[in-house]
């Protein structure tokens, strides 16, 4: 059975349920044992599960991180929590440099080290430099992290469930804009499988690929290109590793354009990736030039009006979709209202 | 109220007004959405950075981390740029691309503040490699709150600064909470910071916070030590945030329970800013007509400056790009 929930409520249900089902998981990281926890998101867990599975964490982002290793190496379950994927930055070397490395560099000898982070990006009202960073493509540049967005209510209860089922670790980006999104989500634990594309809207004229926060926009896109008598093609990456690329490139063959749309930066980014994989095993089938859409190459800044043309949004999307079909631009757009207040 | 003596205790009030009545007036403007950014408070603190800077030489570099503005008005930074910088507005510190916790004022020596936990402890103790290398007097200060001891970096910093008797000081401002987790889910009973701090080797002293010249006399001596080779120092200042974390409301107000409203009331009555009034008016330095003049004229510039930076021109979205790399000579564009 199928509800409307909210992002942010999908994500509790899925950790209640899998903390239930297995003893084994516990939840840690700053402020998840707050009563605002994580944008409510832990709150159901402490108030079920109490502060011997859900307890606060100093900051000590990298030792918590080998920590985690340590605790999964030995039996357990660990959900580590960042209140901003950035402060992950400072966990990196345990992140990648052993957990990542685990199962390999020790021949698969050594067991293996199920930790699952969860961590939010920032975007908007002036979260700023260090606040507002997409680290998929750094974390997914690494074999043996798995790196999964989760877009959809029904996927971010779905990805955290298979997360917290994997044999090892994964890191799952929330984006702060998301949390308040709603959708249909099944009340049963139904796992969301990681490394599977989903193709949210069928189409023939043109493939757009998107991860979190930019599927959002693209389905805005997707409905103000259908009032041009555009048929999209909406697939959601959901998982950057492993990269689906047998669902992306069906999508390609079958329209011939593609455009990719992801929450951080072009240069050695997701969407330099996905259009290589176009031009290596879809060339033949393009009809026109890859288009991608990534953040402005500059860090993000503060100033409101610097913000907004920082942003990627679906006019964006539409404008870009537009030119690669060779149709002239002037239509109108619906951007979402950016209306999230701070003081966060 | 401590002697702290050597202390101009007039322009350390002066300062402390200053102080509170921008973050008094930013605070309740920031109610009214225009400030789109994340901003921590330093209401109640300003004691720590007025009294720190005050024992300062124009060439010491300072530091500071999230909650900055105390330190970059305490260290002569303009309040028409910290609040033109609050408002995304061109004329600000950082031209608009920082926000709140990314300020800089190299001129008056303050290099900068940064929001990631522990970072600005590493850059103040490389100011302090830089001028022990040189063989200036300049020391370099860091000042931080009581959750950067959990980091690494502070103990990778502090090693290597004692190892190398670097002139630096830490300044811990030591408001008893991170965001909404008091010390002891923190820290193990029985472990204090200053304890820590001087299994190192380094001297660390604990003091009262909200009085300036306590502060003043402290970071006097431990510049003195510092600057004489005696390696860095540790400064542990008590103290406490009167606002939430980050915004301008009270926690109260906003149905918080991780603190009482009694727990603040106390600390209201430990004001800094009135202890240092109440001190200049018995030791005979000021009456209170005096005192009442200097808040009325420091009340009216701080709002006129407040409402300029309002008024300043937005960066031009033209300008996104600019300041990105550095030109150097020889480099593809
Ligand atoms: C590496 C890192 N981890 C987490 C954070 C999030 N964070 C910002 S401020 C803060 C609390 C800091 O508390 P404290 O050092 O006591 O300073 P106070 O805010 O009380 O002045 C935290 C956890 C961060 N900025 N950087």
């Amino acid at each position: 059975m199928s509800r409307i929930l909210t992002y942010a409520e999908a994500i509790s249900e899925a950790t209640v349920q899998a903390m239930e089902r297995d003893p084994n998981i516990f939840i840690t990281g700053i402020a998840v044992d707050y009563p605002s926890g994580i944008f409510g998101t832990t709150t159901a867990a402490y108030q079920r599960f109490g502060s011997a599975r859900v307890f606060d964490a100093p900051a000590m982002e990298n030792a918590l991180t080998g920590i985690a290793i340590g605790a999964a190496a030995s039996g357990k379950r660990p959900l580590i929590v960042h209140p901003r994927n950035d402060f992950m930055f400072l966990a990196f070397d345990n992140l990648i440099n052993l957990a990542a490395k685990w199962s390999y560099m020790y021949g698969g000898q050594a067991g293996s080290v199920p930790i699952v982070v969860r961590a939010v990006i920032g975007k908007g009202w002036g979260q700023g430099a260090t606040h507002s960073q997409s680290l998929q493509a750094p974390l997914a540049h690494f074999p043996g992290l798995t790196v999964a967005m989760p877009a959809t209510p029904r996927d971010a209860k779905g990805l955290l469930l298979a997360a917290l089922q994997a044999d090892g670790p994964v890191v799952l980006l929330e984006h702060r804009a998301l949390y308040n999104v709603s959708g249909p989500v099944p009340s049963e634990p139904e796992p969301t499988p990681l490394g599977r594309a989903a193709v949210l809207r069928p189409g023939r004229d043109i493939t757009i690929v998107t991860t979190s926060l930019m599927t959002i926009e693209a389905e805005q896109a997707c409905k103000d290109l259908a009032r041009l008598g555009v048929e999209a093609e909406l697939v959601d990456l959901r998982s950057i590793r492993p990269l689906d690329s047998e669902t992306i490139l069906a999508s390609v063959r079958k329209t011939g354009r593609l455009l990719v749309a992801d929450t951080s930066w072009e240069l050695c980014g997701v969407t330099s990736e996905v259009a290589a994989l176009a031009a290596e095993q879809a060339f033949g089938f393009l009809k026109a030039p890859v288009r991608r859409i990534a953040l402005a190459d500059c860090p993000a800044p503060v100033s409101q009006v610097l913000e907004a043309s920082f942003y990627p949004r679906a006019s964006t999307l539409v404008r870009a979709a537009l030119s690669l079909l060779g149709k002239a631009d002037q239509v109108e757009t619906t951007d979402r209202p950016d209306d999230f207040k701070g003081p966060y | 109220m401590d002697g702290g003596e050597g202390l101009d205790l007039t322009r350390a009030f002066q300062d402390l007004l200053r102080v509170r009545l921008t973050e008094e007036t930013l605070a309740s403007r920031y109610k009214e959405q225009e400030m789109r950014t994340p901003t921590h408070f330093g209401t109640g603190q300003e004691a720590v950075a007025v009294g720190v800077c005050q024992a300062l030489a124009p060439a010491d570099a300072v530091y500071s981390h999230h909650r900055s503005h105390n330190h970059y008005l305490a260290r002569g930074g303009s309040v028409y740029r910290l609040a033109a910088e609050i408002y995304g507005r061109e004329d600000g510190c950082s031209r608009g691309r920082g926000g709140s916790v990314h300020l800089t004022a190299r001129d008056s020596g303050f290099i900068i503040s940064s929001a990631i936990l522990g970072q600005t402890v590493a850059t103040a103790v490389g100011s302090a490699l830089a001028f022990a290398m040189d063989g200036t007097d300049a020391v370099a200060v860091s000042f931080f709150g009581d959750a950067t001891l959990e980091e690494g970096v502070f103990y990778e910093s502090l090693n290597f600064a004692a190892l190398h008797h670097l002139p630096v000081l830490l300044v811990c401002e030591n408001n008893l909470y991170s965001t909404e987790s008091p010390a002891d889910v923190r820290q193990p009973p029985g472990s204090s910071l200053c304890g820590r701090v001087r299994s190192f080797g380094v001297t660390a002293d604990q003091v009262d916070g909200n009085d300036v010249a306590a502060v003043f006399k402290a970071a006097a001596a431990a510049r003195l030590r510092a600057r004489a080779g005696g390696g860095p120092v540790f400064l542990e200042c008590m103290t406490y945030r009167w606002r939430e974390h980050v915004g301008p409301a009270f926690d109260h107000e906003s149905g918080r329970t991780y603190r009482s409203k009694a727990e603040l009331d106390l600390w209201l009555e430990r004001c800094p800013v009135r202890r240092a009034a109440a001190h200049l008016v018995r030791t005979g330095q000021a009456g209170v007509d005096d005192v009442n003049t200097m808040a009325d004229t420091t009340a009216t510039h701080v709002a006129a400056e407040i409402e300029r930076a309002r008024a300043a021109p937005w960066p031009s979205p033209d300008s996104l790009f600019d300041h990105v790399w550095r030109a150097t000579a020889g480099n593809v564009a």
